[in-house]
């Protein structure tokens, strides 16, 4: 891994634990993502994936250690715009008709709630959904499409602020395999283009095991933290074989 | 005559109490919807239905304590609504719970407190299923202040309280005041529920924060459309409730909500209409 400079980092965890009750969810977990950096976090089923999200969010307060986010406490980021999350997935606009504009337009608000859509936020909202090549159903109510591209929808809403860093907690689970490449051409942008950081939580790497610098692997604890081609090397792969992290992962839960 | 908009206006709004009536009617009918239609994205649909039950209370206390029942069910409607949201925010009980709690409390409270005033329990009629036709000029100013109240809090925090309720978590992270933005929530809807008080009564008034809602999004395909269609909805069927009332001589309270739940029967027949031609044509 190179070396990173502190001012670099976006995400810092600091030997933090988590517990719901008396039931550890995170333990003594040390964590740093960088600028630039494309990592996933993958762990069997239950080992606090989430739950550590959640804590380098500030949505969640650690029972101890540290979390910092642009170099400060979650609470105090000053430029909340500068986080795009995706969280776990839910039905979107069921009750209300709500375009996929107005959804993704939402995410625009980051940069500014209280003042009205000006010409940049409305370019900045269009731009994110031709990321995902949802242009042609701008218009159209998020309840009338797929799931995948439900999905897309609220990827477009976390890249609407033109964030710094990303984190998505499970986006494609479930999702067809056009919007998994959409989805992995609009992450690799974000990286390339941008130089946001990516922290994403999958259980199916396959669409972007190429683009990954990191791998993490978590169950309560760090199991695993370096390139894929250091995971290969203890046989297992995350694109080729793509059934072998899923695999290895079971064996670990 | 005593008019409120010194207009001449034609039948059925000839006479004063009609035109008092006819401005309550509209702004209520506006501006219900409008809180309403956050409320159904937050599957909160019978909220406006408790807080009513809440502002009864307020309704008591003002017949006991000889003030303005007006008054008296804002304060402890809105007060009412702020323990509501900290409960739920807190998760000390459950939504439904929660709900129940307080608004069973609320409706006992009112007729103990109202039992016990000098005006007795005769006087909570018109609060329970609504006078509009026989409100007074104090009253429409009321109304009216409530009413530019609820639009001008939603023309600042309309775009904050779309993001919240269409995803809490991802709007906490973007730095949206949620928590703000919940308890605005449930102000406004006590606050809307007292300006209907008068017009369709406790017991009818969450159904003027629903109902069109519940038409517009059978019949428009975005956010804004619903939004406005909802609140043209709920002024139309509060001018076509007044009139129908006035001609049969009926209650104008239920007359304006059956007119809301007769809207919805047409929406729904016009919804399903247009999905089998549009399923025809894809065919």
């Amino acid at each position: 891994m190179p070396e990173i400079r502190s001012r670099d980092l976006v995400l810092e965890a600091e030997r933090v634990s988590f517990a719901y009750g008396t039931v550890a969810a995170v333990v003594d977990v040390s964590l740093h993502v960088a600028a630039g950096e494309f990592c996933a976090l993958v762990g069997p089923n239950g080992s606090g994936k989430s739950t550590l999200l959640r804590l380098l969010l500030g949505l969640a307060h650690a029972d101890s250690g540290q979390v910092r986010c642009f170099g400060v406490d979650p609470h105090d980021v000053p430029d909340r715009w500068r986080i795009g999350y995706v969280p776990q997935r839910h039905e979107l606009a069921p009750e209300l008709p709500a375009t996929v504009t107005e959804v993704v337009a939402a995410g625009r608000l980051a940069r500014g709630w209280w003042r009205r859509p000006r010409r940049d936020d409305r370019a900045a909202v269009a731009r994110s959904i031709e990321a995902v090549a949802l242009t042609d159903l701008a218009d159209r109510p998020v309840r009338t499409l797929s799931g995948g591209q439900q999905q897309r929808v609220l990827i477009a809403k976390a890249l609407a602020s033109e964030p710094s860093v990303l984190v998505l907690d499970e986006p494609t689970a479930g999702v067809d395999a056009e919007s998994q490449e959409l989805f992995r051409e609009s992450l690799v942008s974000a990286v390339r283009d941008r130089g946001a950081a990516v922290l994403l939580v999958s259980h199916e790497l396959g669409a972007v095991a190429d683009a990954l610098d990191r791998v993490i692997v978590m169950k309560q604890s760090i199991v695993f933290d370096g390139a894929p081609g250091d995971l290969a090397a203890r046989g297992v792969s995350l694109g080729v074989h793509v059934d072998d992290l899923p695999l290895w992962l079971e064996r670990l839960g | 005559m005593s008019t409120i908009v010194g207009l001449s206006l034609p039948w059925p709004f000839e006479y004063g109490f009609m035109q008092r009536a006819l401005v309550v009617g509209l702004v209520v009918g506006a501006a219900a919807p409008l809180v309403g239609v956050y409320l159904v994205q937050r599957r909160l649909s019978l909220l406006g239905d408790g807080m009513g039950h809440v502002a009864f209370a307020g309704v008591g206390a003002g017949l006991l304590l000889g003030v303005a029942p007006v008054w008296s069910a804002l304060v402890v409607a809105v007060l009412g609504a702020l323990v509501l949201e900290r409960m739920r925010a807190r998760e000390h009980a459950t939504g439904d719970l929660a709900l129940a709690l307080i608004f069973y409390s609320g409706i006992a409270a009112g007729i103990v407190m109202a039992s016990k005033g000098d005006a007795g329990s005769a006087n909570t009629t018109s609060y329970l299923f609504g006078s509009i036709l026989t409100v007074d000029t104090a009253d429409v100013w009321t109304v009216v202040g409530l009413g530019v109240a609820i639009l001008a809090t939603l023309g600042v925090f309309g775009r904050a309280l779309f993001a919240s309720v269409l995803d809490e978590e991802s709007a906490r992270v973007a730095g949206i005041p949620v928590g703000l933005c919940n308890s605005l929530l449930a102000v406004m809807t006590a606050v809307t529920v007292v300006a209907a008080m008068r017009a369709v009564g406790i017991l009818l008034v969450a159904a003027l924060m629903v109902l069109p809602v519940a038409s517009a999004r059978l019949l428009t395909r975005s956010f804004r459309a619903t939004v406005m269609w909802s609140s043209v909805i709920g002024a139309i069927s509060a001018v076509a409730g007044l009139t129908a009332a006035r001609a049969w001589d009926l209650a104008p309270g239920g007359t304006i909500v059956l007119t809301t739940a007769l809207v919805f029967v047409a929406s729904a027949t016009l919804s399903s209409a247009r999905d089998q031609q549009a399923a025809r044509t894809e065919g």
